[in-house]
């Protein structure tokens, strides 16, 4: 039954059974854009409908806009980048299209990704689907308002201190930030090298884990993605949590306000009904992740933007948006001569501290539940004008980027706020390369709740 | 990095032309993140080892073998200004 | 004369040597860039797109090893690549990916005529692309970048200009016989800098400035231009001036250094390891395997003339201490015991196997064995 909100699921059983096509599958998603696209400003750059080659079992994808897309402009969402045409495919976009993922357009995001709500985006304001007032998160603005519009089955993008969690949780989705080498980095405009993971967006968990099979695995091109084997992330994914052990780290629930700790503990409350079993763990560092990532996270921006220089591609360097500068400035600082070893090298060295505490964490229980985000999506044009308020709505996601383990994303209902129901999502973290567990647990939760049947009212 | 002197030597290195108000606005708002940032000081890791990487991997190496590359029309496509085949810059604008 | 000889020249030298590798360091583009059109030979990696990722090329580091070997450095068992940050034109990433800290090879010598010059390091890093200044602007050619380089970095115990190019022809030739460089410096297969300063002779410790002679691509140049900066520093000291750290270019033309940027605004490289390569780790294995194909490096030009029935041209090495064809027995029938596939390769028609065997001779004879000798003895040997 083809409807406007469609699973990848749903699309594959649907051209097995030849039910409909894919002409009819894009037809729909252009049809949603038309009427929506303009409220809530997802894309970029749309690619014209007629303009696609569809084969029998085509998916329409989006790709934030720091994939490299060849031949498609690519920015970054920033002005320094308009009319850049890489001349090569990110090798995550080629793997995609290979099994049939066809890319309808290019996502919004913060520029560069440095943001946690959209707003540094150089190119246009994305809104919440699900409140237009509000931000849908960041830095994956795009991607995730196109998710929950139906405007794309999937949209690929980037999570380096909870860019992909942060917006699945505004906007009732399910993001998955893969372990640190998973997924391959090359063709992904990087932002910060060690923590950069490479993940995407979609609305059931089941989706999920089958675009996580596609893109996962070791790339030649990627000296830093992983050998090991690709699980299959389907096979157990029914297999319900009896006898699971979750840790809730109560460094994460300090300072949540109560509207959401109420909700979340109903959430753990669930998966104790599902058979798991609640354990309460520390990670003492967690307090210092925050800190040690806005010490990184600028220093290898800083590094990364230097081959901004106007010559072979791009504009020039004053075209950088201020968060931009803002980071490269206090990047080149962290790194200079007489500052490396108090700001630099003394982050790295937390994140030893922070990595143990993890490791120590997962000899006693098989995931960490938290909540995504301390706040509910704030409403356009509030939070952005304080820097360091930005930065905070990161802490509970950064210490997952900065040990490198997976984090996966699910929704976890809806709270009121001035008359409206406004998502917020629970975040659940394994250890390394544990992204079968995570999918199974939050399978079972997602089954439980349904809450993927709730869609925008746009 | 307070002071305007040393927000402009770090615009120099990090070659990031900033203007009169650009230079006033980053110096206080640098100085902020810097406080936020130093709070890592009190964090006791006089024995601890950094980590540069978290993948965990060593020798991730490539074979000699030649292949693949951009045509050269490629790689001048995104340049603003060449010359025949040359790219073309106008100064230089910090010596070797 | 008294005067004269007030003041004695402290001289270190940077080799920077292109590795003759079929691809680059980082990417798959074919090392083979001579006179061929302008950025015809990129990809993103060498032409820093955003998106672009460097993965080292396992040749270069073995060829960086084998020149450490040579020059009579140790091989580190640990290594890592670092970010050199800095902006030009012709550094497409904004910045160099070289080795800081951690080296691939430290602490070798060459001797020079007696002299020991001592070799603090030799490291691997990629080169930069090519720019040419006109009236119109700076034209570049990106075919160069990412072009494999070692650099050997010596101490300061160069007294003379003479002796450092014959310092600087030695390296080249050691270079050449462990197949690591093909030394065309038409090609620029090898770039100087000579750091030079003057101290008093009775000093002992190093003097407190330095100037940095850049971009020197012959030898003739490196003598010249050393000669000449050792006598502009010592007028000058001899007049009451205070000398200053500064990087001099060479003019030939003009048979002159000149100043090119006083080191006020000294450049801060910024150096951190290089996020996107793991680090490195050699086991013991590998670097006695590296010795070995050392030895063998050195034996195939003799072995190629003794076969194909050429009279003795110069030999690559010195002369061989060890001929005693009873000796050598030993050593050959060790060898064959411990070599079986070797052998087996050989008695299968494979003729390589023959020059690893030698080879192998010649490694555990510490390379003095006469590979003529032992050439015939393992494969009378064989034969049986």
């Amino acid at each position: 039954m083809l409807n406007s909100f469609l699973t990848i699921k749903d699309i594959l059983a649907g051209y097995k059974r030849r039910e409909f096509s894919s002409k009819e599958v894009f037809d729909l998603c252009y049809k949603n854009i038309s009427k929506s696209e303009g409220r809530i400003g997802a894309f970029v750059t749309l690619l014209d409908r007629e303009g696609l080659k569809l084969s029998r079992n085509s998916i329409p994808v989006g790709h934030k806009d720091i994939f490299s897309t060849k031949n498609i402009e690519t920015t970054a969402s920033s002005n320094i980048l308009k009319g850049y045409k890489p001349p090569y495919d990110a090798s995550t976009v080629k793997r995609l299209s290979d099994k049939n993922f066809v890319c309808i357009g290019k996502l919004n995001c913060d520029a560069f990704a440095h943001g946690a709500t959209g707003e540094n985006s150089d190119m246009k304001v994305t809104k919440n689907p699900y409140d237009l007032t509000r931000t849908p998160g960041g830095s994956s603005c795009g991607p995730a308002a196109a998710v929950a519009s139906g405007f794309v089955l999937m949209a690929t993008a980037t999570d380096t201190g909870g860019s992909i969690r942060l917006p699945s949780s505004f906007t009732n989705t399910v993001g998955i930030k893969p372990t640190y080498g998973r997924v391959s980095r090359y063709g992904v405009i990087a932002m910060t090298s060690s923590t950069d993971s490479i993940g995407h967006i979609t609305r059931t968990v089941w989706d999920n884990a089958y675009v996580l099979g596609i893109t996962a695995g070791f790339d030649p091109k990627d000296a830093t993605s992983s050998h090991r084997e690709v699980d299959d992330y389907l096979d157990t994914i029914e297999q319900g949590i009896l006898g699971l052990k979750v840790g809730v780290p109560r460094e994460y629930l300090e300072n949540i306000p109560a509207n959401i700790k109420d909700r979340f503990y109903e959430s753990i409350k669930l998966l104790e009904g599902l058979g798991a079993k609640v354990v309460d763990v520390s990670l003492p560092s967690t307090k210092y992740a925050i800190n040690a990532y806005y010490i990184i996270t600028p220093s290898e921006i800083s590094s990364n933007l230097a081959r901004f220089d106007g010559i072979r591609f791009g504009g020039t360097r004053n075209k950088f948006g201020g968060e931009a500068k803002r980071r490269i400035m206090m990047g080149t600082f962290s790194l200079s001569a007489g500052y490396y070893d108090e700001y630099y090298l003394k982050a790295q060295k937390a994140r030893t501290l922070i990595i143990e505490d993890f490791k120590n964490a997962f000899e006693k229980v098989d995931v960490l539940v938290t909540p995504v985000s301390p706040i509910l999506p704030p409403k356009l044009n509030s939070i952005i004008k304080d820097t360091l308020k930005t930065y905070m709505m990161d802490v509970l996601t950064v210490p997952v980027s900065i040990a490198g383990v997976p984090s996966l994303s699910v929704p976890g209902g809806f709270i009121d706020d001035e008359g409206k129901k406004l998502p917020f999502g629970i975040q659940l973290i394994g250890n390394y390369f544990n992204e079968k567990l995570l999918y199974r647990i939050g399978y079972a939760l997602e089954q439980e709740t349904r809450y993927y049947e709730t869609t925008p009212a746009i | 990095m307070r002071d305007k002197s040393g927000v402009e030597k770090i615009s120099k290195l990090a070659s990031l032309p900033l203007s009169e108000k650009e230079i006033s606005l980053f110096g206080n708002q640098l100085s902020k993140i810097v406080g936020f940032v130093a709070a890592l000081n009190r964090l006791d890791t006089n024995t601890v080892s950094p980590t540069y990487q978290v993948a965990g991997k060593v020798n991730e190496f490539r074979e000699d073998k030649p292949s693949g590359g951009l045509s050269s029309k490629e790689a001048l496509s995104n340049s603003p200004r060449t010359i025949g085949k040359y790219i073309v810059t106008k100064g230089v604008f910090n010596v070797k | 004369m008294k005067q004269h000889q007030q003041y004695e020249p402290v001289i270190g030298l940077e080799i920077h040597i292109q590795l003759n590798t079929k691809s680059k360091m980082f990417c798959s583009c074919s090392n083979n860039i001579w006179k061929e059109e302008p950025n015809s030979i990129t990809c993103p990696t060498c032409l820093g797109l955003p998106g672009a990722l460097p993965v080292p090329n396992k040749e270069a580091i073995k060829k960086c090893q084998l020149l450490g070997l040579v020059l009579n450095c140790s091989i580190n068992k640990v290594s890592k690549f670092d970010r050199k940050n800095y902006f030009y034109p012709d550094l497409p990433k904004g910045y160099q990916i070289s080795q800081y800290d951690k080296p691939l090879c430290s602490n070798g010598y060459v001797v020079v005529d007696d002299s020991k010059i001592r070799i603090r390091r030799v490291h691997l890093e990629e080169d930069t692309g090519k720019s040419i200044h006109t009236k119109d602007g700076t034209l570049l050619d990106y075919n160069k970048s990412g072009v494999p380089l070692a650099e050997v970095v010596t101490d300061p115990d160069i007294e003379t200009a003479e002796e450092a190019a014959t310092f600087a022809r030695k390296v080249r030739e050691l270079a050449i016989s462990a197949g690591v460089s093909n030394g065309d410096m038409e090609k620029g297969n090898m770039r100087f800098e000579a750091n030079v300063s003057m101290r008093k002779v009775s000093e002992k410790s190093l003097p407190n400035y330095r100037v940095e002679i850049k971009n020197i691509n012959s030898f003739k140049f490196l003598k010249n231009a050393i000669e000449f900066e050792i006598e502009r520093q010592r007028e000058g000291l001899l007049a009451g001036r205070k000398l200053v750290q500064e990087t001099r270019g060479w003019n030939e033309a003009e048979r002159k250094t000149f100043s090119q940027r006083s080191k006020e605004f000294e450049n801060d490289y910024r150096y951190f390891p290089e996020p996107d390569i793991p680090p490195m780790e050699f086991g013991n294995d590998y670097i006695e395997d590296l010795k070995k194909s050392l030895a063998l490096a050195n034996v195939d030009p003799v072995i190629e003339k003794v076969q194909k029935g050429t009279s003795s041209a110069e030999p690559v090495r010195k002369q061989y201490t060890l001929d005693d064809k009873g000796e050598l027995s030993k050593v050959a029938l060790k060898v064959i015991c411990e070599n079986p596939k070797a052998v087996n390769d050989y008695k299968t028609g494979k003729k390589e196997a023959l020059k690893f065997l030698v080879g192998c001779i010649m490694y555990k004879t510490s390379g003095e064995a006469d590979p003529k000798v032992s050439l015939g003895i393992i494969k009378t040997l064989l034969a049986k």
